[in-house]
C-alpha cells in the first residue's frame, strides 16, 4: 500500500491525465511529471508491490520494439503488463504509464512492470525501479548533444547495473562489445543473445563505428564479421576480451521483405520450426532475440513467446503502415546513423527503388545537432531512390545531404508543410505503390498528425 | 588536376558527423573536374606524409583523444608540422582543433601537449557549450553546432575565424570563434561545417591545390542548395540558440 504522499501524487497525476484526455490530448509525459513533482519516490511506491516485478528495456536502438514484443509474450502467459507503450521513456513516461494503470487508491491494475527506459536516463532511474530483468539492446552514437559521449555513457550504465541486487538478470547483446562489457562489473545472472549465422554481415567496420576499440584495454578489436557499425563477431587480440558465449543464438537468419525467420541454437529449447518475426530488417531480428531472451529470463515458455512474436504488430513509426488513396505509407523512425543505416539496409535488401518522404527536425527529442545525417550512409541510399520529398524544420540540411550523396536534383523536392509533403509524395506515386516515410521523432509526430486528420492512422497516444 | 585529402584518425576522431567535411571537400573538387583521392591516416608510422594536399582533423571522444594525443606527441606530430611547412592545408574541428594548439590544460593533472601548429591554448571548462553557433567574418558568415567544454584562447599569431553572433565559440568570453593561421583552420563548428559553409570549403580547396598547381583557379559552383540550408540553419540559430 503506497504511503500518503504517493497517494496524493497518484491523485494529482490522475487528475492531470483526466484533464488532458477530456481536452483530447495525449497524456504520455505530463501526468507523470506532476506525480513525480509531488512525490519523487512515486515510481518506487507503485512498482514495489508488483507480483512479477519490473523489467527494464534500454539501449540506443530497438527499445520500443523489443519492449512491445516482450509485452505480447508475457501477455500470452497470462500476465498483465503495465507498459509505457507509446515510447515515452524518461521517468515521467514511466510514471504516466503507472498512473494510467493505477486505481485512485494507488493499486496497480497489472502484475508486471515493463518499461522502456531511455539509455541516458537508465542510471538515474534503475535504482527506483529495482528491476528483476534489465535488457540492453545495443549502444550506438545517438543525439550527441544530449548524451555527449558513448564511452562515458557506457560507463555510467555499467556502474548503475553494478549497483543492482544480485538476483537481477541482465539480458545483453553479446555482439555489441560495449554492451557485452556491461556484464563484467558484477557476478550477476546474465543471458547473452547474438547472431551466429556466418552469412550475416560483412568484413569491414562501417564509417560510423563508435567502438571498434576494446572497451577494456582500448586496443583495436578484430572482427570475423561486422553486422552493423561495431556490432558483430568481435574479439580483442590484446587483452583477450572476447564475445561472450551466446545463451540465445540465431544460427540462421533468413531476411525477407515483410519479416524474417530465425533458427535458434538448440540450447534454448526444443524447437523444430524457425521463429517468425513479422517485421523486416536484421535489426528487428535482433530485437526479437532480445525479447525471446528476456522472456526466458522471466520464465515465459519459448512456445508462448514465439507464438506471440508471430502475431506482433509494430509500434509508432517502427514500420507501421498507413493507407492513403491507394498508396501504402510505411513509417520508419530514425534518430541516429546506426538506426538510419539499419533501416535503409532493410529497405534495400529486397532490391526496391524506394519512393521516400524524408523529414528532419532538430527539436530536443530529435537531437538538436543535425550533424548525424553526415555520418549516415546516404551514399548507399541515394542511387536507389526513385524520388524523395523532403520536409521538416531542417529540410534544407536533409536536401543538401541527398545532394552530396549524389541524388539528382530532378529526383527530389522540398515541401515544408508536412500535410502538403504527404499529398505531393502520394500524387507522384503510382497507385498500389509504397512510399517510405523516414523521419526523426517530432517530424514523424507532425506527419502522423497530418495522417490522423485524414483518418489513415490513429492518434499515437491511443496506440 | 588531382587533389589528395587525408582524413586524420578517421577511426578515432569521427563523432558529431564531421565526416561531412571530407564529403564536401571531395565533392566540391569533383564537381570542378578535379580527381580526388581520400586516404585515412591513423595511429602508427606514416610513410607518406608528403602525400596530402589537405588534412581533415575532426572531434573525438575522450578515449580517442588520449590515443591521438599520444600518437601526435611522436613522429607523426613532426610529420604533420613538416606537411604544413610544405604547403598543405588543414581543416580541424573541436578535438582536432584543440590538439593542433600548444596544449590542453585539464582541470586536474598536467597539461597535455598539442602539435603547436596553431597559436592557441585550450583549458578545460566546467560547463559544456552545446547549441547552435553563428559567427560573422568579413569573408562570410559561419553556421554550425557547437558541443565542447574546452575553452580555447588565441595567441598573437592566430586570427579568429569569426565573431560570435549566437552561441559561445572559442571560450564564451571574447566573442571569437575558431582560428586561422596560414593555411590552417580550427573551429568548433559541427553541422557538418563545410557543406553549409561552402566558402570555407572553397578557400581550403584553393589553398590545397596551390601546393602543386600554383595557377589553379576555383570556379564558382551553383550553391543555391547550400545557401538555402545556410539560411534555414541561421534562422533556427537565431530563434532557438
Amino acid at each position: 500500500m503506497p504511503d500518503a504522499l504517493a497517494l496524493i501524487a497518484n491523485a494529482a497525476g490522475k487528475l492531470t491525465r483526466e484533464g488532458l484526455r477530456i481536452t483530447g490530448r495525449g497524456a504520455t509525459a505530463l501526468p507523470g511529471l506532476v506525480a513525480l513533482t509531488v512525490d519523487p519516490h512515486f515510481i518506487t511506491a507503485l512498482t514495489s508491490s508488483l507480483p512479477h516485478g519490473v523489467v527494464c528495456v534500454s539501449g540506443t536502438n530497438g527499445k520500443t520494439t523489443t519492449a512491445r514484443m516482450l509485452a505480447d509474450m508475457v501477455r500470452t502467459s497470462g500476465w498483465d503488463p503495465i507498459h509505457n507503450r507509446s515510447g515515452s521513456n524518461l521517468d515521467r513516461g514511466v510514471a504516466s504509464a503507472l498512473l494510467a494503470e493505477a486505481t485512485w487508491s494507488g493499486e496497480p491494475r497489472g502484475n508486471v512492470g515493463l518499461f522502456e527506459i531511455d539509455e541516458a536516463s537508465l542510471p538515474g532511474i534503475i535504482g527506483r525501479l529495482r528491476p528483476r530483468v534489465v535488457v540492453v539492446t545495443n549502444l550506438f552514437r545517438d543525439q550527441m548533444d544530449r548524451y555527449f559521449e558513448l564511452d562515458a555513457l557506457a560507463k555510467r550504465i555499467g556502474d548503475a547495473l553494478a549497483s543492482l541486487p544480485e538476483d537481477t538478470t541482465l539480458v545483453l547483446n553479446a555482439d555489441d562489445p560495449l554492451v557485452a562489457n556491461l556484464a563484467v562489473r558484477r557476478d550477476a545472472k546474465t543471458v547473452f543473445f547474438g547472431v551466429d549465422d556466418p552469412e550475416v554481415g560483412g568484413n569491414v567496420p562501417q564509417a560510423i563505428s563508435d567502438a571498434t576499440r576494446c572497451p577494456r584495454c582500448k586496443s583495436p578489436l578484430t572482427y570475423e564479421r561486422v553486422v552493423l557499425a561495431h556490432v558483430g563477431a568481435w574479439s580483442c587480440p590484446n587483452c583477450g576480451f572476447t564475445r561472450p558465449a551466446r545463451d540465445v543464438a540465431a544460427v540462421k537468419v533468413v531476411l525477407g521483405a515483410t519479416g524474417s525467420e530465425i533458427a535458434l541454437a538448440g540450447t534454448v529449447g526444443s524447437i523444430f520450426e524457425p521463429i517468425r518475426v513479422p517485421v523486416p530488417g536484421l535489426y528487428n531480428a535482433y530485437n526479437a532475440l532480445a525479447a525471446v531472451a528476456a522472456a526466458g529470463a522471466l520464465g515465459v515458455g519459448l512456445a508462448e513467446a514465439t507464438r506471440a512474436l508471430a502475431n506482433f504488430r509494430p509500434a509508432f513509426g517502427r514500420l507501421e503502415t498507413a493507407e492513403v488513396k491507394g498508396r501504402t505509407l510505411r513509417l520508419v523512425l530514425v534518430k541516429n546513423p546506426a538506426g538510419f543505416n539499419a533501416a535503409i539496409g532493410a529497405l534495400l535488401e529486397t532490391g526496391r527503388k524506394p519512393r521516400i518522404i524524408g523529414a528532419l527536425n532538430d527539436r530536443d527529442a530529435d537531437g538538436r545537432d543535425v550533424s548525424w545525417i553526415w555520418d549516415a550512409d546516404f551514399e548507399t541510399l541515394a542511387p536507389a531512390v526513385e524520388h524523395a520529398v523532403i520536409t521538416g524544420l531542417r529540410s534544407r540540411d536533409l536536401a543538401l545531404r541527398f545532394k552530396y550523396a549524389g541524388l539528382a536534383k530532378e529526383r527530389m523536392e522540398v515541401v515544408d508543410d508536412p500535410a502538403a509533403a504527404i499529398d505531393r509524395a502520394v500524387a507522384l506515386a503510382p497507385e498500389g505503390c509504397e512510399v517510405v516515410v523516414i523521419a526523426t521523432y517530432t517530424a514523424m509526430l507532425s506527419l502522423r498528425d497530418a495522417l490522423a486528420k485524414t483518418g489513415a492512422v490513429a492518434p499515437f497516444w491511443e496506440d | 588536376m588531382e587533389l589528395h585529402i587525408a582524413h586524420l584518425y578517421a577511426d578515432l576522431m569521427n563523432i558529431y558527423g564531421d565526416r561531412g567535411n571530407v564529403i564536401a571537400l571531395g565533392n566540391r573538387a569533383k564537381w570542378r573536374g578535379i580527381d580526388v583521392e581520400v586516404r585515412s591516416y591513423s595511429v602508427g608510422g606514416w610513410t607518406d606524409s608528403e602525400w596530402p594536399d589537405v588534412w581533415f582533423f575532426g572531434g573525438g571522444q575522450d578515449q580517442g583523444q588520449d590515443i591521438v594525443g599520444a600518437d601526435l606527441a611522436g613522429k607523426n606530430g613532426a610529420a604533420l608540422r613538416a606537411s604544413v611547412d610544405g604547403g598543405a592545408a588543414i581543416f580541424s574541428v573541436c578535438g582536432g582543433y584543440q590538439l593542433l594548439g600548444h596544449e590542453y590544460v585539464p582541470e586536474i593533472g598536467p597539461a597535455i601537449p598539442g602539435v603547436g601548429i596553431l597559436d592557441v591554448t585550450t583549458r578545460a571548462g566546467k560547463k559544456r557549450f552545446v547549441g547552435n553557433l553563428l559567427a560573422e567574418s568579413p569573408d562570410g558568415q559561419l553556421i554550425g553546432f557547437e558541443n565542447h567544454s574546452g575553452r580555447t584562447y588565441l595567441g598573437a599569431a592566430a586570427r579568429p575565424l569569426g565573431t560570435v553572433v549566437v552561441g559561445n565559440g572559442n571560450n564564451g568570453e571574447d566573442k571569437t570563434e575558431g582560428a586561422v593561421q596560414g593555411k590552417v583552420i580550427g573551429c568548433y563548428l559541427h553541422g557538418s561545417c563545410l557543406p553549409k559553409n561552402p566558402w570555407v570549403a572553397d578557400r581550403l580547396l584553393g589553398w590545397a591545390l596551390s601546393r602543386r598547381y600554383p595557377q589553379a583557379k576555383i570556379e564558382p559552383l551553383d550553391d543555391r542548395d547550400e545557401a538555402a540550408a545556410r539560411e534555414q540553419a541561421m534562422a533556427v540559430a537565431r530563434a532557438r540558440p
